[in-house]
């Protein structure tokens, strides 16, 4: 309770406190840099240190708070889901669903990895849970064929939306990643306008890789937001910080459970409170 | 982003002229760029303040060796310090025990449980001669159950059939009955992934401790994780007694700080690691490769 100056060592402090949510030493060194303008050594209660701090990461967040619309002149709007293994896409796009469901759209989905086992039976489980027809085909399908032949069927059908799952893949793998630039390629040949939205969903347990995850899904697949998951979890996931400094991609979603409703619209200063380890207000 | 420790603790410390013994000051100096190496490896920064005052305990007062530099010389004080803390040797999975020996595979959503239990199933029945039976816990993921079924098919081992309603402590009593009467050597249990705050979910995974008492409990846990690392490992090692640790997605490019994270909150030995996603892309865990790439040489 007792009053604290802002010195070197108070500063030092915060800069661990933030480097502890994963934001990097680089991130966490000018944020701490940038609240100590004017009030060094400076007596500050210490819940108002932490409400300095949250608004100063609050100012780098609020730009990327940016919600997914969707284009209605677009039929299908085409989403593309694509991340590392075990991210979350493919939960995340049943969840995407039930919200579009919800919005009145008929909404179709394509099992789009091919590759690990089980992964078009996750979806169809999905599919059925949100009231979505599933495209598939046989596992070891190519999976760009397959993305063709639900833009195909959803245009067909009428969908308003179309939810295409990938298989997941480390950004290191040049195979994999010319695999994905494949797919965004016959996509557009089926509509150069298509993916409308290519969503990289990262896990709030990612520490710095994230950024060349970023980097690397952004070349291949040409990024326009982020989806983070596992926020339900002990992980603050702070590296949306330094990638929002970064790249300035928006981020739409985070995600806060297993359950089809535990996703959530990202709200800039609920998370940078929760960084700073504020609690959340209502 | 890194283009070598070696080359950061030459610039501080090479136009050190003097000879005799490194200073504290030295040392100091050196320790500060160690100390962003590390987490910018993703070593967790309690583990770093650990990791550095062993370092500097070591490194202070070191006679300067004439044929290295000032600069080689702490770094391969880091290295050997590094090596040291991450278990210096591989120690491998253990079934020294009354069969069938069950091995409880835990971790968060999505960690590569499935896939790893599939990969050691493989690994031991390939290499060991084991008879193996696989048994899907997770009562929650789509397909979960499915998955380790096609999976099993894909290395050839067995998997418990699949029965709708069963909790995940019935299905384990029924893997363990199905063992003892089949001859199997060793159950492996794959459960659903949780976050430690899933207060039900953890005491699920108690209970299924509880009620197969497994020989080992491997945490599984992903390269790619950061400083959320010690909050993990420390909870499921509180929680359910880990006895080892399987760092997975080591065929990417992190740096895997989250090895040493983990080794050094649990003191549990890292015992495989996950290098792709095909069933064989499982190896045994090398100290000096990892702390190699954790301080990106
Ligand atoms: N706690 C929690 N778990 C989640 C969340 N989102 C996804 N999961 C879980 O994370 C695990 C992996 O999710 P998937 O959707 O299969 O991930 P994926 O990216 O499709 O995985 P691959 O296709 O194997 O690359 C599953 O157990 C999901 O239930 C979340 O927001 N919170
Ligand atoms: N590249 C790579 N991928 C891996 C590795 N281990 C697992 N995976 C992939 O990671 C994803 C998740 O693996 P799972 O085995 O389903 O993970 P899990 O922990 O069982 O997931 P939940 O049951 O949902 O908690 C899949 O896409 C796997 O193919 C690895 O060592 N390297
Ligand atoms: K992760
Ligand atoms: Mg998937
Ligand atoms: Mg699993």
């Amino acid at each position: 309770f007792t009053k604290r100056k802002l010195d070197a060592a108070t500063l030092e402090d915060l800069e661990d406190a933030l480097v502890q949510a994963d934001l990097g030493v680089q991130t966490a060194m000018q944020i701490t840099k940038a609240i100590s303008a004017g009030r060094y050594d400076k007596e500050i209660a210490p819940d108002e240190v932490k409400a300095i701090l949250a608004s100063e990461v609050e100012k780098t967040l609020a730009p990327v708070a940016v919600p997914l619309t969707l284009d209605r002149s677009k039929k299908p709007f085409v989403i593309l889901m694509i991340g590392v293994n075990g991210a979350g896409k493919t939960t995340t796009i049943g969840k995407l669903a039930q919200k579009f469901r919800h919005q009145g759209l008929t909404v179709m989905l394509a099992a789009g990895d091919t590759f690990r086992a089980a992964a078009i039976e996750q979806l169809k489980v999905w599919g059925e849970r949100v009231g979505a027809p599933v495209l598939a085909r046989e596992q070891g399908a190519d999976a760009a064929g397959l993305a063709f032949d639900a833009l195909q069927q959803a245009k067909a059908n009428g969908s308003d939306v179309l939810l295409i799952d990938t298989a997941g893949r480390l950004q290191n793998k040049a195979g994999l990643m010319s695999e994905l630039e494949k797919i965004v390629r016959v996509i557009k040949k089926f509509d150069d306008t298509a993916p409308h939205a290519t969503l990289l969903v990262l896990d709030a347990t990612v520490g710095q890789n994230a950024m060349s995850q970023v980097e690397l899904f952004q070349k291949a697949a040409g990024v326009t937001g982020l989806v983070m998951t596992k926020l339900d979890g002990t992980a603050r996931g702070g590296i949306l910080v330094a990638l929002a400094a970064k790249f300035g991609l928006p981020v739409h979603f985070i995600g806060v459970g297993e359950g089809v409703e535990d996703l959530e619209p990202f709200d800039a200063r609920d998370f940078a409170r929760a960084i700073v380890g504020l609690e959340e207000t209502v | 982003m890194f283009d070598g420790l070696s080359e950061k603790l030459s610039g501080i410390l090479n136009t050190l002229t003097r000879r005799g013994a490194l200073t504290e000051e030295d040392v100091n100096a050196a320790l500060r760029e160690v100390r962003r190496a590390l987490l910018e490896a993703d070593v967790a920064l309690e583990v770093v303040r650990s990791f550095t005052d062993k370092v500097r305990a070591r490194a202070v007062g070191a006679e300067v060796i004439k044929s290295v530099s000032p600069g080689q010389q702490v770094v391969k004080i880091v290295h050997d310090q590094l090596v040291e803390m991450l278990g210096a040797d591989a120690e491998i999975i253990d079934l020294n025990a009354a069969p069938p020996v069950a091995i409880l595979m835990v971790g968060l959503q999505g960690s590569g449980k499935t896939t790893t239990t599939a990969k050691i199933a493989k690994r031991l029945t390939d290499r060991e001669k084991r008879k193996v039976l696989l048994a899907s816990l997770d009562t929650r993921r789509p397909a979960a159950m499915e998955q380790l079924a096609v999976l099993g098919k894909q290395v050839g081992v067995d998997t418990l059939p699949i029965v709708a309603g069963q909790s995940a402590v019935q299905i384990a009593r029924r893997a363990m009955e199905a063992a003892r009467l089949g001859g199997y050597d060793v159950v492996m249990l794959d459960t659903a992934g949780r976050v430690t705050v899933d207060e039900g979910l953890m005491i699920e995974a108690a209970d299924v401790k509880a009620a197969t008492d497994p020989h080992e409990v491997l945490l599984v846990a992903d390269a790619l994780t950061g400083q959320d690392a010690v909050n993990t490992a420390r909870a499921f090692d509180e929680r359910l007694g880990v006895t080892g640790i399987v760092l997975t997605r080591m065929d990417g490019d992190a740096r895997g700080g989250a090895a040493l994270s983990m080794r050094a909150v649990t003191g549990k030995p890292i015992k495989l690691i996950g290098t792709g996603e095909k069933v064989d892309a499982l190896e045994e865990f090398h100290p000096s490769r990892v702390s190699s790439r954790i301080l990106g040489m």
